[in-house]
């Protein structure tokens, strides 16, 4: 046992150095020379300021703007100091509670839409910083931004598939559309016509 | 359920596959030391460390002394992993200040590393300094698979040789792995990652401006990509952020849901290959991948099944569940909209089918029959392709009790592989197959009657007793995923879960040992008429039998209690 005790520690040393400092080291140098923009976070970035990255969520709860999937994260939604879900099992009386208060308030918004609602408007996602929603969860909420804003729904409808991204291969994953940049995109409407 | 969905898994397992089996000849070269072309480098490493080591890399061990180095090796990393996270408050690459971690999830995270579990009981956006996930956790995700790959090398070797005292040396087996097999292929994957989006630097957390009426957010940054890589192909499975690999910043699209999905399977199907290959007769492999991936389509397809047919409450609400052209459909809660529902079962599937424990959505919002498909399958010890190492010499074991229980059918000495499985075998191969279960269910057992591990379950009912069912079949088999809504860092669970993780990995892992050892230094066996081949359809069958027999009889009444009784209940709902 003893005659072990030098290759254990010299070893332990040595990998810890190549996988756990040298490598991690080498891939962010190779990663960041070539990818700049998604080694750091894939910001999105106005007058020098990042104001938000296309790969998390932000929570929008404003009619005139597109909503994302509810979040479960601690404290607040979109909390990316807290990613995570509700855990709420599917039987759990807090879950439909939930799923209630999420319909209500889509409802209240936008009274005149008889719509069933695409159920993942209505569920919190596993990160809790879901950029996406599905398609329909957009098609659903466009009737509303178009009357908020005073745009018409033919605008706003052009804009959201204009946002949205296919299935990979035309088969896997889903189709989605990016809630925050779909917004931005509003705004800048609103902006231009301001000007 | 859709095509899309059962077109997306086969293509993850064709691919695996196909790349799997000249990924396992390779593994099989590096084991046997060969000399590959340009490997001069290579070598003069190799040599320079082993001199300072004072190991002699022509010197093998016998599995005694392979035992009590990777025990040393597993101690020490356990050791330096614990200092790692009291101390990260004084060590540089800390931009987020984070204080020390407490000494029961230390403990709990460096034994759950250490032994391949990745079970995570802390947030780790919140929680670790990039200096203890990359010096630390990312360290580990490499040497327990190495050691796994080492473990199962030993056992392969015990077939392969005959009158042999001797199955290998453990530093050389490691060294070589780690650096001639997992450190290449994580640089490449981790490449391509980054250039999807999988952050990569050491920076500190982003703050960033309100836009619209959002309010400011702060994003956290971190050597993510080269620890994602790892965690998948090494099938440890522990996150950078708590959300792991639903987390946008982990796995921001389809594509690398599929390049983790593929790298998941990968080196576990290369085993199988590398199997065949050094005991000369690739039938063999192809009998074990076989009945590796007969488990792991049958339990697949189930949880994609029940996870399309949604929540009927979502229905009575007023929801939309309906699968279109336009949305995903079915059980949304705990899902991401990029994945949808049939890349997500996939994922929980491959994750428990093998030791990974990554997940790309909440375990625990699933259905109650969607849930029970990942229990099921780390109970069956996690032999459906399995981790990197320990699922190819889970499989051997229950390959030796199938041939054992064949043989008493007909009055013969079992044989595998030219090898008499006598009495010491099967006294091993009886620990290593028990000693999950005894950790699990009687940890199960012990939580649910004190008042410590009942006050962590966060949903009521059957599904709360799922929950700690759940952790306790995630620790004991080294898996890491977890029914999340069970609040596990408290000092209860991080103690009793740490020490299930510990017994599930070194009660297997030294039976496995003591049999390779055994076999060695057995004669072969010559082929007669009455041995039982071991590469056709009926040898598959007798595997997958001994599998479901196992499990079946040791989990259906635990199982009964939890998501059964569940599932009954969801449906008075409709």
């Amino acid at each position: 046992m003893t005659s072990q005790i030098r290759p254990v520690l010299v070893l332990f040393a040595f990998l810890t150095l190549m996988t756990g400092v040298v490598y991690p080291f080498v891939v962010t140098g190779i990663g960041t020379a070539l990818f700049p923009d998604a080694a750091r976070g894939s910001l999105i970035v106005r007058d020098g300021q990042p104001i938000g990255s296309r790969l998390i969520g932000r929570s929008f709860t404003e009619p005139k703007y597109f909503w994302g999937r509810p979040s479960a994260t601690a404290t607040a939604p979109y909390n990316a100091l807290a990613s995570g879900g509700s855990n709420q099992g599917p039987l759990n009386p807090a879950l439909e509670e939930a799923v209630r208060g999420r319909i209500e308030a889509l409802r209240t918004a936008d009274p005149g839409n008889g719509a069933l609602i695409p159920v993942d408007l209505i569920t919190a996602s596993a990160s809790g910083l879901d950029p996406h929603i599905s398609v329909a969860a957009a098609q659903y909420q466009v009737a509303r931004v178009a009357n908020a804003r005073g745009l018409p729904a033919t605008q706003v409808g052009e804009l959201v598939v204009g946002h949205t991204s296919e299935r990979w291969l035309g088969l896997f994953g889903e189709p989605t559309v990016n809630v925050l940049a779909l917004n931005l995109a509003l705004d800048d409407i609103a902006g231009r016509v301001g000007e | 359920m859709t095509i899309a969905a059962i077109v997306l898994g086969l293509a993850v397992l064709a691919l695996a596959t196909v790349c799997g089996r000249p990924l396992g000849y390779y593994i099989a070269d590096v084991l046997d030391g060969k000399a590959t072309p340009r490997s001069r480098f290579r070598f003069n490493i190799e040599r320079w460390i082993y001199r300072v080591a004072g190991v002699d890399a022509e010197r093998e061990t016998g599995w005694k002394q392979y035992a009590v180095g990777v025990l040393l090796f597993s101690v020490v990393g356990t050791l330096f992993v614990y200092a790692l996270q009291r101390l990260q408050a004084v060590l540089p690459l800390n931009p987020q200040a984070f204080g020390a971690v407490t000494p029961d999830s230390s403990f709990n995270t460096a034994v759950s590393f250490v032994t391949n579990t990745n079970w995570q009981g802390y947030a780790g956006e919140s929680t670790m300094s990039h200096l203890t996930q990359m010096a630390g956790l990312a360290v580990q995700n490499f040497v327990s698979a190495a050691t796994g790959i080492a473990v199962a090398a030993a056992l392969i070797r015990g077939f392969a040789r005959h009158t042999s005292t001797t199955i290998g040396n453990f530093w050389v087996d490691l060294t070589r792995v780690t650096l001639y097999v997992l450190l290449p292929l994580a640089a490449v994957m981790a490449l391509v990652l980054v250039s999807q989006g999988v952050i990569q630097n050491f920076d500190a957390y982003k703050e960033v401006t309100a836009v619209a009426q959002g309010s400011t957010q702060t994003l956290p940054m971190g050597p993510v990509a080269s620890q994602e890589a790892i965690k998948e192909l090494g099938t440890n499975g522990g996150g950078f952020f708590n959300a792991n690999s639903a987390h946008p910043y982990e796995n921001p699209n389809t594509l690398t849901n599929f390049i983790q999905l593929f790298a998941i399977l990968l080196i576990p199907i290369a085993l199988t290959f590398t199997f065949g290959r050094m005991v000369g007769d690739a039938r063999q492999g192809w009998a074990v991948l076989a009945g590796m991936a007969i488990l792991f389509v049958a339990l697949w397809l189930v949880a994609v099944h029940f996870e399309q047919q949604g929540n009927p409450v979502f229905t009575q609400v007023g929801a939309d569940v309906a699968r279109s052209d336009t949305q995903p459909g079915g059980n949304m809660e705990g899902k991401e909209a990029r994945f949808g529902v049939g890349a997500s079962a996939l994922f929980v599937a491959v994750t428990t089918a093998t030791s990974t424990g990554a997940v790309n959505t909440m375990h625990d919002s699933m259905t109650p029959m969607g849930g029970l498909v990942p229990m099921f399958l780390m109970q069956l010890g996690e032999v459906a392709f399995g981790g990197v190492g320990s699922g190819l010499y889970g499989m051997l074991i229950y390959a030796l009790l199938g041939v054992f229980i064949a043989g008493l059918m007909i009055g013969r000495t079992p044989e595998y592989l030219g090898k008499k499985i006598e009495a010491f075998d099967m006294k091993m191969t009886s620990i290593a197959i028990l000693a999950t279960p005894f950790v699990v269910l009687i940890g199960t057992a012990v939580a649910v009657s004190v008042e410590a591990g009942k006050i962590g379950v966060a949903n009521p009912g059957a599904h709360g007793f799922s929950e700690i069912l759940y952790a306790f079949s995630s620790a004991g088999n080294n898996n890491g995923s977890a029914f999340a809504g069970l609040s596990a860092n408290t000092p209860f669970y991080n103690t009793a879960l740490g020490i299930a993780m510990w017994l599930g990995r070194f009660w297997v892992l030294i039976p496995v040992l003591a049999i390779a050892g055994s076999l060695a230094a057995k004669k072969r066996a010559p082929v007669t008429a009455g041995t039982l081949p071991t590469h056709g359809p009926l040898f598959v069958v007798l595997l997958i039998g001994s599998v479901l027999l196992i499990g079946a009889l040791t989990y259906v009444p635990a199982l009964a209690l939890g998501p059964v009784v569940e599932q009954l209940m969801m449906s008075g709902e409709k």
